[in-house]
């Protein structure tokens, strides 16, 4: 495939994408929307991050097929995460202290002391 | 603009910096992978800038990479796009409501940048208070702008780094942790969450794509929207209420 041919698909693909994010941005930016409407809204953000988060701890997908995983190191780390998250209110502190737990996870193991 | 407005608006680049930076911690690890995807499936380094320059959508341009590599066709990859993007529209219709000062330009460069993680962070401190469209506006460009190195850096040299080094896989994962445990303002926003993830997994165990991140997320606000509307979530409320 050329790059201009490669161009076109990602400026079909940029366009897709952009449209989604705009327009409600301008449909609701200046309006008044109903109260039910910004009510549901505000269940959203909560409930977007968790469909986002949990099949990643608690869903193994393979080839032979898709089951509940709740024995993974993934989901393990995130109990401390969480607490920490809550406790100390901080984004950076919780993503750093993530990646340092989840890391020490994978050495243990690795060197065999865990499962 | 008072005084003090104008003080705090003067820092909005440090600040808007400030609260990306979790962001990159994020998309590195992802964006290189991204890039030596790319890199593998014949992309040039151009191209992957082209790319994240146009798109900047994470999973779709994972999906156009392998779509790529298995021979697709234009219109398929710009329909899938589409698909595995239309869960934007939730995120721009939640943060419309605190760009309102915004002009239909703002907005417009906005668009942009609205990504899970950028909304998730600008959402956080919108509710908190003390953020403004133009600090948000730094999020979203500074995330972006990282995006788009960190693919380039995946194309050029990324399959030096190791798999998996000090725990990055682990950072957007600890970040969404992050985010989630923010947004709890209440029991009812632990019962979206819950109702959300239940229902997102479980869909997700049964079907392929990512709408299962739509469908979970409207379930657990649609539940709880109407779990509020009950007589009995009414008395609860008030009660509590009573109590405190």
């Amino acid at each position: 495939m050329t790059t201009f041919q490669l161009f076109l698909i990602f400026l079909g693909m940029g366009l897709v994408t952009y449209l989604p994010r705009f327009i409600p941005l301008a449909l609701f930016a200046k309006r008044d929307v109903p109260a039910w409407f910004s009510e549901w809204l505000s269940f959203i953000p909560p409930a977007l991050l968790a469909a986002l988060l949990a099949p990643d701890l608690i869903v193994a997908k393979t080839a032979q097929g898709a089951h509940f995983d709740f024995l993974n190191p993934k989901l393990f780390v995130a109990f401390p995460v969480f607490f920490i998250a809550a406790k100390t209110k901080s984004l950076g502190g919780t993503v750093i202290s993530g990646m340092a737990l989840y890391w020490l996870a994978q050495k243990l193991i690795e060197s065999g002391y865990l499962g | 603009m008072d005084a003090e407005y104008q003080d705090k608006e003067k820092d909005f680049l440090k600040q808007g910096l400030a609260a990306a930076w979790p962001i990159c911690m994020g998309y590195m690890p992802i964006g290189m992978a991204l890039g030596v995807l790319a890199q593998k499936a014949g992309l040039s380094v151009f191209e992957m800038a082209l790319m994240s320059v146009i798109v900047f959508a994470g999973s779709a341009q994972f999906i156009c990479v392998s779509m790529l590599v298995s021979g697709a066709a234009s219109i398929p990859i710009i329909i899938t796009t589409f698909v595995v993007n239309l869960r934007h529209v939730l995120l721009s219709s939640s943060l419309a409501k605190h760009l309102d000062s915004m002009s239909l330009k703002g907005l417009a460069l906005y668009a942009y940048g609205v990504t899970d993680e950028s909304f998730g962070v600008n959402y956080t401190r919108f509710i908190e208070g003390g953020w403004t469209p133009k600090k948000a506006l730094v999020v979203n460009h500074a995330s972006n702008l990282c995006w788009i190195l960190c693919t380039i850096a995946g194309a050029w040299f990324g399959e030096l780094i190791p798999q998996g080094a000090f725990g990055i896989d682990y950072a957007l994962i600890a970040m969404f942790i992050g985010l989630l445990i923010f947004q709890i303002r209440g029991l009812i926003y632990v019962a979206s969450a819950v109702i959300a993830g239940l229902a997102a997994s479980v869909m997700h165990l049964y079907t392929e794509g990512n709408m299962y991140v739509i469908v979970g997320a409207m379930t657990g606000a649609t539940v709880c929207l109407a779990l509020r509307r009950t007589a009995f979530f009414k008395k609860f409320e008030k009660a509590r209420e009573e109590k405190t």
